[in-house]
């Protein structure tokens, strides 16, 4: 073991100045955001991937990219990024109090991503499964995959929210519903009286859905519960572990591997995550859970 | 460059060095021994059995700004070092700096620890007074072997004498003052292999029933072992075992303004998983919320995920941890001999 002679090291935790170009709520909980990088450097990143976000004297986070390298010149640029943002805590809350024009910083991105342009997905089905906020990092897949629609088979959308009033991204999911080949279901948990949906958890949408188990890739994005249950179901279909893709929310401080915060074991899912290939994790204690 | 000097040589040789960059070394802090800025020789403690903390604090210190940023969002990057020496580090922490060295280097490499890291010229000691708990001995750490970082050594020998030896340029720049001084003889440098021997069977307070290379596969199979939950219900989640542990580095960063608010810094502070919320995420869920699922995290981070990334144990035998744990339950010896005993 030798230390390799000293060098200029870039700084991985400086933040890169950016700025919050477009607000928009919603929902009473999650506001949208168009954010701009203030100089070149940075590259958009790929569906899954996240950027740690800096509001200054606050602190950061770890948000997920939700627009797509697919649309330059539609906010999926190597200087403009999508992101939704749900208040959660001290980061978070001061991200909600961001008006158009005001300074943030950007690291990343970060992390592992959907495998959007590879064997596992080209020219095969795609079952993507979102619940609650993973529709956030999921519409940057699906918005890949439907700008590249030619590269895949039949792509089934299923989307769960705890109510109506929590829904995301209304106005797409009936864009995307209108793509050639794509199905779009939606559930949600409880129903407001307005509603005229599915209701139920997700996994009441399965049986409604063909799938190939043999053309059929899955990627899931959701909360640690909705895997347990959507696995289950899955296995049922005869979907093997090696097809069937989620991402991991860890609390992550560093991202870049060193602080501990993201540990799955032995693995950083900052690094090797947050996006995993089930069979990788499927034998990991403490991965789903 | 291998000398052999006198105990006044040394003092002197420490007294010229106290007149260049700090030097920071082991003295006697209340009635117990601590890594401080040394200001005269007189005051240097080589026959220290422990030091409070590792001197691990002098790369990843408690608390160090990491960039600074002003109200309008500007960031600027707070890597810098000043040259400094670190004198009188015992084997075992040098093992555990050097692991530390392998895990800031790891791509995306930290500029912060790096850039303190090659500011410094570290200087070993072996072992004079063996403390209460040193195990290194069972672990191959209490004297270096093997290929290590590090800029020069001294050994005191029985009869009061040192043997002083540069491993580097550093070593040889900060040796100059004893150009003067005898090369050590065959004679010295066998007493100085004594001294290792004698360190190798001393340093083992506590007496490790395996060969350290055995320890990530006994926990690759003791997930589930009831040890964890044993000892883990009876954890106060206080951390000091990671405070103290020379190979922990685990970090929490968060922002501080500056008086007047115009302006501020993020730092980095130790954290540690001991920690009750150290794994939660918003949303209310908590990825090791019982005791006993952190205190195993512990163990597999010492002997096994350490071991998968970098291929060497996480614990180096200091016992810094043993003294430190007022629920009496984190003498790693105890965990990994119970492992090996209940592994067919
Ligand atoms: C890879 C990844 C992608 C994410 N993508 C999104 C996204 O697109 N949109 C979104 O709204 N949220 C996302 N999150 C969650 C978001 O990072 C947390 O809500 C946020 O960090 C909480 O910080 P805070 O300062 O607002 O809360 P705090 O005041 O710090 O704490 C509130 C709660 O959040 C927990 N927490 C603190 N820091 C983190 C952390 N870094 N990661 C997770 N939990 C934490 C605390 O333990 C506490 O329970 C993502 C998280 C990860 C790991
Ligand atoms: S977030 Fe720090 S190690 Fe992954």
């Amino acid at each position: 073991m030798t230390l390799a002679a000293p060098e200029p090291l870039a700084d991985v935790y400086l933040p890169r100045p950016a700025r919050v170009e477009e607000v928009t709520p919603l929902t009473d909980a999650e506001i949208f955001f168009r954010l701009r990088a203030e100089e070149p450097g940075m590259v958009h990143g790929l569906p899954g991937q996240f950027l740690e976000v800096t509001v200054p004297g606050i602190g950061e986070a770890p948000i997920s990219i939700s627009s797509s390298v697919t649309r330059r010149g539609h906010g999926g640029d190597d200087w403009t990024w999508e992101m939704v943002v749900r208040r959660a805590g001290n980061v978070t809350a001061a991200m909600h109090r961001l008006a158009p024009g005001d300074r943030i910083g950007l690291r990343g991105p970060f992390g592992t991503h959907f495998p959007v342009d590879s064997r596992e997905t080209r020219g095969r089905d795609l079952l993507l499964i979102a619940g609650g906020l993973g529709l956030v990092p999921l519409r940057s897949a699906i918005q890949y995959v439907l700008d590249r629609r030619r590269d895949y088979g039949r792509v089934t959308i299923l989307v769960g929210t705890r109510s109506p009033a929590d829904r995301l991204f209304i106005g797409e999911l009936a864009e995307w519903a209108e793509a050639p080949g794509v199905r779009v279901l939606e559930t949600v948990d409880t129903a407001s009286p307005d509603w005229d949906g599915h209701v139920g958890v997700i996994t009441t949408l399965l049986p409604r859905v063909e799938v190939d188990n043999a053309r059929t890739t899955a990627i899931l994005c959701g909360p640690p519960i909705m895997y347990k249950f959507v696995l289950l179901e899955l296995h049922k279909l005869g979907l093997p572990d090696a097809r069937i893709w989620m991402s991991l929310e860890r609390h992550m401080k560093c991202a870049v591997g060193k602080c501990g915060h993201c540990q799955i074991n032995g693995r950083y899912a900052c690094q090797d995550g947050p996006v995993y290939r089930y069979l990788d994790i499927a034998r990991t204690p403490e991965a789903i859970g | 460059m291998i000398k052999h000097i006198s105990e006044p040589e040394l003092r002197a040789w420490v007294d010229s060095l106290l007149e260049g960059p700090p030097v920071y070394a082991p003295q006697a802090r209340q009635g117990r021994f601590a890594f401080d800025r040394l200001r005269r020789s007189a005051d240097l403690r080589l026959d220290y059995d422990v030091t409070i903390l590792p001197p691990k604090k002098y790369f990843l210190p408690q608390q160090e700004t990491l960039v600074r940023f002003t109200r309008e969002g500007g960031f600027e990057s707070a890597v810098e070092a000043e040259p400094f020496v670190l004198f009188g580090i015992h084997p075992y922490d040098l093992v555990a700096i050097n692991q530390l060295d392998a895990i800031f280097a790891r791509a995306p490499g930290d500029a912060h620890y790096l850039t303190r890291r090659h500011a410094a010229t570290l200087v070993v000691l072996d072992v004079e007074t063996v403390s209460e708990h040193h195990f290194a001995g069972g672990l191959g750490q209490a004297t270096v072997d093997g290929n290590r970082d590090f800029d020069a050594m001294l050994t005191r020998l029985p009869d009061g004498s040192y043997v002083a030896e540069a491993r580097t340029e550093k070593g040889r720049t900060l040796m100059d003052g004893l150009a003067d001084a005898p090369d050590a003889g065959p004679e010295s440098l066998a007493a100085r292999e004594e001294v290792w021997i004698r360190n190798r069977k001393a340093l083992r307070k506590h007496r490790l029933t395996m060969a350290p290379e055995r320890i990530p596969e006994l926990l690759a199979d003791a997930h589930d072992h009831p040890i964890w939950e044993e000892k883990g219900a009876l954890c106060y989640s206080c951390g000091a075992c990671t405070l103290v542990c020379p190979t922990c580095y685990c970090f929490d960063v968060r922002d501080e303004w500056n008086p007047g608010l115009a302006d501020g810094e993020r730092v980095r502070t130790w954290d540690g998983c001991m920690f009750t919320q150290f794994a939660a995420v918003a949303g209310g869920h908590n990825f090791r919320k019982s005791r006993a699922a952190r205190y195993r995290h512990r163990y597999f981070r010492k002997g096994k995920y350490v071991w998968d990334m970098i291929g060497e144990i996480a614990c180096v035998g200091c016992g810094r941890c043993i003294g430190a744990c007022t629920a009496n339950i984190a003498n790693p010896v105890e965990v990994y001999n119970r492992l090996q005993e209940d592994t067919p």
